[in-house]
């Protein structure tokens, strides 16, 4: 169990990093929102999980955060990448397109046989 | 980098922070608020939408714990809850926790001060360069196991051997310092000239012995140990190469020893010198006055040398049969030479104060198993809602270690000042022949064992009321009514425990009452003379001044009238070595027409003034004493004791009977004149020898003891002693003055014996107290556990005396089955205390029968108050309670 949790941080924290880098400062509940809209809608988000994600990540640095005001003129915590967070979110991004990568070749059927 | 920077952070966030959770708090309000905002833009009731953004979230408690658990480290955040949590149940039960903190810190302080003494005397190193290669080299006499060499003898064998990479001799004296306020003695050591560099210690300043500077044509020169160099000189650099006058002689000080050597064997020596003048006795092959110590070869066990070594004893026994008869060899190591008297008591007080930490562990222990009987439904209550039975067991734990960190800490501070007290009563005579003791102290040694100790205690405490836990039955333990059977399996394991405690208190109670009552045999050893009123004082003669014999028998003779006349003085003499000094001193005897083969007949020889025997008051059996007028014109005579006169005239009046040396040399006969009784010569729990007292008018000797018989106080006599001799001859040198009971006192066989006994005493007395307490404690505890049994019967009709006999047989089976497991164990053990024993054996009945009682009585007085309480229920109210 800790194991596929583990992975599951590891993507859900990749997709946060994406998002914030793709929109810029962002709440958690937006966050959350563009999550489920970018995977179309397959990925069903137990919102709450996302927190302690984000709460990592804040401690490694990688975002940072600041209270301010939504949209809808509601008060809410926006979280941003930072320098470390852009790294992170590059090499992150490299090693995941090498593991699907590598996945793919033993996933689709091989040419030769 | 990324993960330490996390962890620190989680670290910090171990402090609770009350604004963290407040930030998280508006964190989540926000974004409930903002989707229930975007809910009620696709039109859902508010109702409806609210309710649809927290199932999406996943609850708001579940996931303020998670977020709670990622700002932290969870297990260090519950121990400290955990620890806080404990913290508080001790607090709420004072009386429980001073207790236990006490038991343990009396326990561990009690083991931790022996342990150091254990550890500065046994398991520390002797300051020499390669000290297990070090040996004790000695002569094997006839009657003694480890005897003095004689020079020639140990020249030869430092030459024939090839054993010992080097063996070099030592001889204990003394010498009449020259100062400024006049002349003082000192003790001395001389040696042969490669005495330390055998050690392997280098004078810190100046030069060691040079080779050959113990030969006859060297200069006399001498090397001072560190305490002498600053307490005589000041710590002045310059004093190399300048000289002090040792009895007269300038010699020359060449070098400074290191300040942290030592050599038990002379600790309290002022001065090292070298063998450069032989004594008289050196000169003769049949005269034994030194010891000597050999470095052994690489690869040479003590064994292979013991054997080569009494070749070599044999070997020059075959070549000088008249004196070396008998002579064999004696090898140990160094160490067991120096700590081998100590090391049996040390063991056994180590294993006392050991026993007495097992019983406070098991006190404390059963008093855990008390509280956490009453704490069934606590934790009942908490398992209920949810607690883990890990995280029960883990609580438990944590209030253990607690209780354990907080003893040892309590333990430490109680061993180091024991350690220092023990320290204190150590007189400075004792310390001088334990120099080692100087490197007592808390070090990493003894801390070492305290944590391993605490580490065991805290095994112990975590682990008896974990076992008792109740898990399984938490249903039943909420049950109210569930009272009958509680407690059985802990009244089980506590009165196990309680017959632990007892037979470890029987242990050490029978232990002591053996110690004291060895003590007592040593203290009132039948001495065959009076020694209360008896003051003492060594008295040391320039030869110098008084170059011939003659005139020291003049001088002699006017110290001991100038000393009979003091106020106060009943009669004083002169005896060459004062009695329970111990066996030694001797003089090889054989009688006039007995058949003799040769064998070296050893008695105790003692020169001493006409007045000695009615001094000491000591029992004359026969004949007459020798008369002042019976001097070297007059023929030799001799007083023998019973010993002398059972051993060598079986069955014969020894009265005008003639004795002399091995070889019958005309000046050696002496003819028996008088036979005194056994004066204990010997050292208290020494055999008793035969000894000769010959007129120091025949054969006199510079140095001597006064004894002085007073009628007054004989401590405030010392100084005016002193006085009177220097009235004599301010030249003459006095030490040492002693009032004989103080000799006695202080003696290193009472001394022993003395500490031994009153250590393991208190050891047992806290053992006992602490038994009993556990005792009363279980009962109390059983009492409290059938109240409504004893109410029922007592309901049904059950007299109080009969709730009596309930409650006190309860308590009787334990206290007996302890007290015998406890003297069966303690019979076992005394064979390991009998190397301390003295005058009894080792299952002195006495001894087992008075521990048996005081056990039984203490432990009847501890059941009878509870008894008390159980028979004086109110059968009405311990029903209604129900």
């Amino acid at each position: 169990m800790g194991d596929k949790t583990d992975v599951w941080q590891g993507t859900l924290a990749l997709m946060v990093l994406k998002t914030l880098e793709s929109m810029g400062a962002l709440h958690g509940y937006g966050i959350a929102r563009r999550i489920e809209q970018t995977s179309g809608d397959l990925l069903s988000l137990n919102y709450g999980t996302l927190y302690p994600a984000l709460l990592r990540l804040e401690q490694e640095g990688a975002i940072k955060s600041e209270w301010g005001l939504s949209d809808n003129n509601r008060r809410a915590k926006f979280y941003s990448l930072t320098r470390t967070g852009h790294r992170l979110l590059h090499k992150e991004t490299q090693s995941w397109e090498q593991t699907t990568a590598i996945l793919s070749r033993f996933l689709t059927p091989s040419e030769e046989s | 980098m990324r993960r330490i920077r996390a962890w620190f952070q989680k670290l910090f966030g171990i402090v609770p922070s009350q604004q963290q959770e407040q930030d998280f708090s508006d964190e989540l309000a926000s974004h409930l608020q903002l989707h229930i905002d975007d809910n009620l833009r696709t039109g859902m009731s508010p109702e409806q939408a609210r309710r649809e953004a927290l199932h999406k979230l996943g609850g708001i408690e579940r996931t303020r714990q998670a977020h709670r658990e990622g700002r932290t480290i969870p297990f260090l955040e519950t121990l400290l809850q955990d620890i806080r949590y404990a913290l508080r149940q001790l607090r709420r039960s004072p009386g429980f926790t001073v207790t236990a903190i006490l038991m343990l810190a009396l326990g561990i302080g009690a083991s931790v001060a022996i342990f150091a003494f254990v550890d500065a005397a046994l398991l520390k190193p002797l300051p020499y360069a390669d000290p297990t290669n070090l040996a004790d080299v000695a002569e094997h006499g006839a009657a003694f196991p480890r005897s003095n060499l004689s020079y020639l003898d140990f020249r030869d064998w430092q030459r024939l051997n090839k054993v010992f990479a080097s063996v070099d001799a030592y001889n204990g004296t003394g010498y009449l310092l020259a100062t400024p306020s006049g002349v003082e003695p000192v003790l001395a050591v001389r040696v042969t000239d490669g005495f330390f560099r055998t050690l392997g210690v280098r004078p810190i300043l100046g030069r060691d012995f040079y080779s050959g500077e113990d030969q006859p044509n060297a200069p006399a020169t001498t090397i001072l140990p560190y305490s002498t160099w600053q307490n005589r000189f000041g710590g002045r650099k310059d004093i190399i190469g300048q000289t002090v006058s040792l009895d007269g002689n300038p010699t020359t000080i060449v070098g400074i020893l290191p300040q942290d050597f030592q050599f038990a064997p002379r600790g309290n020596a002022e001065f090292w010198t070298t063998t450069r003048q032989l004594t008289s006795c050196e000169q003769r092959r049949s005269c034994h006055n030194l010891f000597a110590i050999g470095r052994l070869n690489e690869g040479v066990s003590i064994g292979k040398a013991q054997t080569e070594m009494a070749a070599i004893a044999k070997q020059l026994e075959i070549q000088y049969p008249g004196s070396n008869r008998d002579q064999g060899a004696s090898i140990t190591s160094l160490s067991e030479l120096i700590v081998g008297t100590i090391r049996p008591i040390l063991l056994v007080l180590l294993a006392g104060a050991c026993l007495l930490l097992v019983i406070a562990c098991v006190n404390i222990a059963s008093l855990l198993l008390v509280r956490s009987e009453s704490r069934r439904r606590e934790f009942a209550v908490r398992g209920a809602l949810g607690a883990s039975p890990a995280r029960l067991i883990r609580q438990f734990i944590t209030e253990g270690l607690v209780l354990i960190s907080a003893g040892t800490v309590a333990g430490l501070v109680v061993g180091s000042f024991a350690m220092y007290l023990l320290l204190g009563l150590v007189s400075k005579d004792m310390l001088s022949s334990m120099p080692y003791l100087n490197g007592l102290s808390l070090n990493s040694h003894v801390l070492l064992f305290a944590a391993v100790v605490s580490a065991l205690a805290a095994a112990i405490f975590s682990l008896t009321p974990a076992l008792r836990l109740p898990i399984s039955s938490m249903r039943e333990a909420l049950n109210d009514g569930d009272r009958g059977s509680a407690g059985t399996l802990w009244r089980r394991l506590g009165t196990n425990l309680v017959v632990l405690e007892l037979t470890i208190a029987v242990v050490l109670l029978v232990g002591a009452g053996l110690l004291g009552k060895s003590l007592y045999r040593l203290l009132n050893v039948d001495l065959a003379f009076e020694p209360s009123h008896l003051a003492t004082l060594y008295v040391s003669i320039p030869r110098k001044s008084y170059p011939k014999d003659e005139d020291l028998i003049v001088v002699t003779r006017k110290i001991i009238a100038r000393t009979s006349i003091l106020p106060s003085v009943a009669s004083a003499a002169a005896t060459s070595v004062l009695p329970t000094n111990g066996n030694g001193n001797t003089d090889w005897i054989r009688v006039v027409g007995h058949p003799f083969h040769g064998e070296h007949n050893e008695v105790n020889e003692r020169d001493i003034s006409v007045d000695y025997f009615k001094t000491l008051q000591a029992r004359l059996l026969r004949g007459r004493i020798f008369t002042d007028q019976e001097d070297r014109t007059q023929p030799r005579v001799a007083i023998i004791n019973k010993a002398f006169a059972d051993k060598y005239f079986p069955g014969e009046d020894p009265i005008g009977k003639k004795y002399g040396g091995g070889d019958l040399k005309p000046d050696s006969i002496k003819e028996v004149i008088g036979i005194v009784d056994n004066i204990r010569e010997s050292s208290l729990d020494g055999d008793i020898w035969p000894a000769e007292y010959k007129p120091y008018n025949q054969d006199s000797d510079s140095f001597f003891a006064l004894v002085v018989r007073t009628s007054g106080d004989d401590k405030s006599l010392l100084p005016a002693l002193a006085n009177a001799v220097r009235q004599v001859d301010p030249g003459i040198g006095t030490m040492d003055p002693q009032t004989m009971q103080q000799r006695i006192d202080g003696s290193p066989a009472a001394y022993l014996h003395r500490s031994a006994a009153w250590l393991v005493g208190g050891f047992a007395a806290l053992a006992l107290l602490l038994g009993v307490v556990g005792l009363y404690g279980v009962i109390a505890y059983s009492v409290s556990q059938r109240t409504r049994e004893i109410g029922v019967r007592m309901a049904l009709g059950a007299a109080r005396g009969s709730v009596y006999q309930l409650i006190l047989r309860e308590a009787g089976i334990l206290t007996i089955v302890g007290i015998v497991a406890g003297l069966l164990c303690s019979i076992v053990s005394a064979v390991f205390l009998r190397k301390l024993l003295f005058g009894i054996r080792s299952w002195d009945i006495q001894t087992l029968v008075g521990v048996a009682v005081l056990l039984g009585a203490a432990a009847l007085l501890a059941s009878f108050i509870p008894a008390r309480r159980a028979a004086s229920i109110n059968p009405v109210e311990a029903l209604r309670a129900e």
